[in-house]
């Protein structure tokens, strides 16, 4: 049975249209321990159906060590998504984006396929003096429905910037990482592990947190 | 397995972008339910309207169940608003997204809405319908413990306080309502209120079929307390004047709204509380102004009023526009 209905497979073949350039989802699981990770396969296999455009790439992150650590897959299921030329671009999903989180997935891809729109110059000259790497967590549930905001916001920032790691974090299936952080209000944003906020905050907020990352 | 896709990508129906430079006759700030019916409104009588918003639906998304909307029986938050959504959708009003609006200004006869970007939008007349967010305590600990226990959104936060213990803060509709939710995730539900029930009797009803809630009303929250994390909160009950600790892992705090009316400070006359002076056309003190909705000092914050006053506030923005003419 397939996880997508058939009305919302007709509405993502859609928004799929106006993908540029072809996109690889690049989805690492692990043999034992991992609940989610055949869901999230069979998911990410049914989005790949929807466009000759999307591409699905199944990894190991024992065995794909190496490029786990290109991407900085650290738990599983994480989808990494890679342009047309099969970079990384700091666009990664941990844990399987259903629920609301589809809101920030769908628009990832059409993102990472060179068909999203631009971020405002004022932005921009901020984003490109980042100098030291930035990694986003953002933690999220899938019955929250403006955590996707937030993780569209951290994503579209990775994007610009060649510094940025952004990753969604799905607070529950990582239960123990959420509670390192002392998640229990989403979206919770931490930055480089250390400075965090709660809230789909404007991108300003973002840029704030992310500058007392940088070295002066 | 379910996927709760946005009605701004999945439906072909699909508000367009607002074009900055454009002059407008009618520019509607918000879009919840108060600027979405104004939107309704004032295309439909032909004036040309854009909406400037930044969360579509505003705080009905954060709702589990609207069953008190005319019509529907029983909606989802996030349901009625792509209904409405849909609705002006297909009347092609533009809208600018994620707008944050940092002040107006009115000069010569145009209203200047000035974006945090530094853009700025004309218009011959706007509707102020920027609605309200969640009120808070004002206790101690309560910003402290903010997001280590302390939180504002009950559908959002609820599944990471599966099997816990957690009290929800106040005695309203939304209050009962994010009581139920959690009743249902949660090892043990406590309601705290200071006085006695506001919310509709077939609520309450509803809560009191649940077997892991308890209520306490007349009794006053003093503060929040824990380390790191939120442990418990300190009440006092008011006839007896005792206080005791209750000991919870997280706190829904649900006690009402403030009106999100910072950016129009100096600009209309607010009452007290902040809410926008309105009259009964909607109009606010600065001709060519209206504001509508939650933001507004109208009484009782309800969906169906929010969206009736933005009809009417398009409605005198219409005659406004057509004595201009």
């Amino acid at each position: 049975m397939s996880l997508l209905n058939e009305q919302l497979q007709g509405q993502l073949r859609t928004i799929f249209a106006d993908m540029k350039n072809d996109m690889t989802l690049a989805v690492f699981t692990q043999k034992d321990g991992c609940e989610t990770c055949e869901d999230t396969v069979s998911f990410m296999k049914e989005i790949e159906a929807l466009s000759d455009k999307i591409h699905f790439e199944a990894l190991d992150i024992d065995a794909d060590q190496e490029r786990a650590k290109a991407y900085n897959v650290k738990m599983v299921p994480s989808i990494v998504m890679l342009n047309d030329k099969k970079e990384y671009l700091g666009i990664k999903f941990n844990g399987i984006p259903a629920g609301h989180e589809i809101n920030s997935f769908i628009p990832a891809i059409l993102e990472v396929s060179g068909a999203g729109e631009a971020l405002p110059e004022s932005f921009l000259n901020q984003i490109s003096a980042i100098k030291d790497p930035v990694n986003i967590k953002v933690f999220v549930t899938l019955s929250c429905p403006h955590c996707a905001g937030a993780v569209q916001k951290a994503h579209k920032l990775a994007l610009e910037s060649p510094m940025i790691d952004a990753e969604m974090v799905e607070a529950q299936t990582f239960y123990a990482l959420s509670d390192q952080f002392n998640v229990s209000s989403v979206p919770k944003i931490v930055i480089n592990d250390q400075y965090e906020f709660v809230g789909n905050q404007p991108l300003e907020v973002f840029l704030e947190e992310i500058a007392k990352t940088q070295s002066a | 397995m379910e996927f709760k896709l946005n009605m701004d990508l999945g439906n072909s129906k699909k508000m367009p972008g607002l074009d900055k430079t454009k002059v407008f006759d009618l520019l509607i700030v918000g879009s919840g339910p108060a600027g979405l019916n104004a939107a309704l409104y004032a295309k439909r009588k032909g004036l040309s309207v854009g909406l400037v918003g930044k969360k579509t639906g505003g705080q009905v998304i954060d709702t589990t169940s609207v069953e008190n909307y005319l019509g529907f029986e029983f909606k989802t938050g996030e349901d009625l608003i792509k209904e409405f959504s849909q609705h002006v959708a297909s009347l092609e009003v533009p809208l600018l997204k994620d707008a944050e609006v940092a002040s107006l200004e009115k000069i010569e006869d145009w209203i200047h809405i000035n974006l945090s970007t530094g853009e700025v939008l004309k218009a011959r007349s706007v509707i102020l319908a920027t609605g309200s967010r969640p009120r808070r305590l004002g206790v101690k600990g309560e910003d402290d413990f903010l997001g280590k226990g302390v939180a504002y959104c009950a559908i959002c936060d609820g599944p990471l306080f599966e099997g816990l213990d957690v009290i929800v803060a106040g005695g309203g509709n939304s209050a009962v309502e994010a009581a139920i939710d959690l009743a249902k995730i949660a090892n043990s539900v406590t309601l705290v209120h200071r006085s006695q029930f506001r919310a509709d009797q077939i609520v309450i009803d509803k809560l009191n079929t649940y077997s892991n809630v308890k209520v306490h009303l007349e009794t006053e929250i003093l503060e929040v307390q824990g380390g790191p994390l939120m442990s418990g909160i300190v009440v006092k009950d008011k006839a007896t004047g005792e206080t005791r600790t209750i000991e919870a892992n997280g706190l829904f705090v649900e006690i009402g709204y403030l009106p999100n009316s910072g950016y129009a400070k100096g600009f209309v006359q607010m009452n007290n509380k902040e809410e926008i002076i309105v009259n009964a056309l909607n109009e606010t003190s600065v001709p060519g102004v209206f504001a509508a909705g939650d933001v507004t000092d109208i009484p009782y914050k309800q969906i169906i009023i929010a969206a009736s006053e933005g009809a009417k506030a398009a409605l005198t923005a219409n005659d406004y526009i057509n004595r201009l003419k």
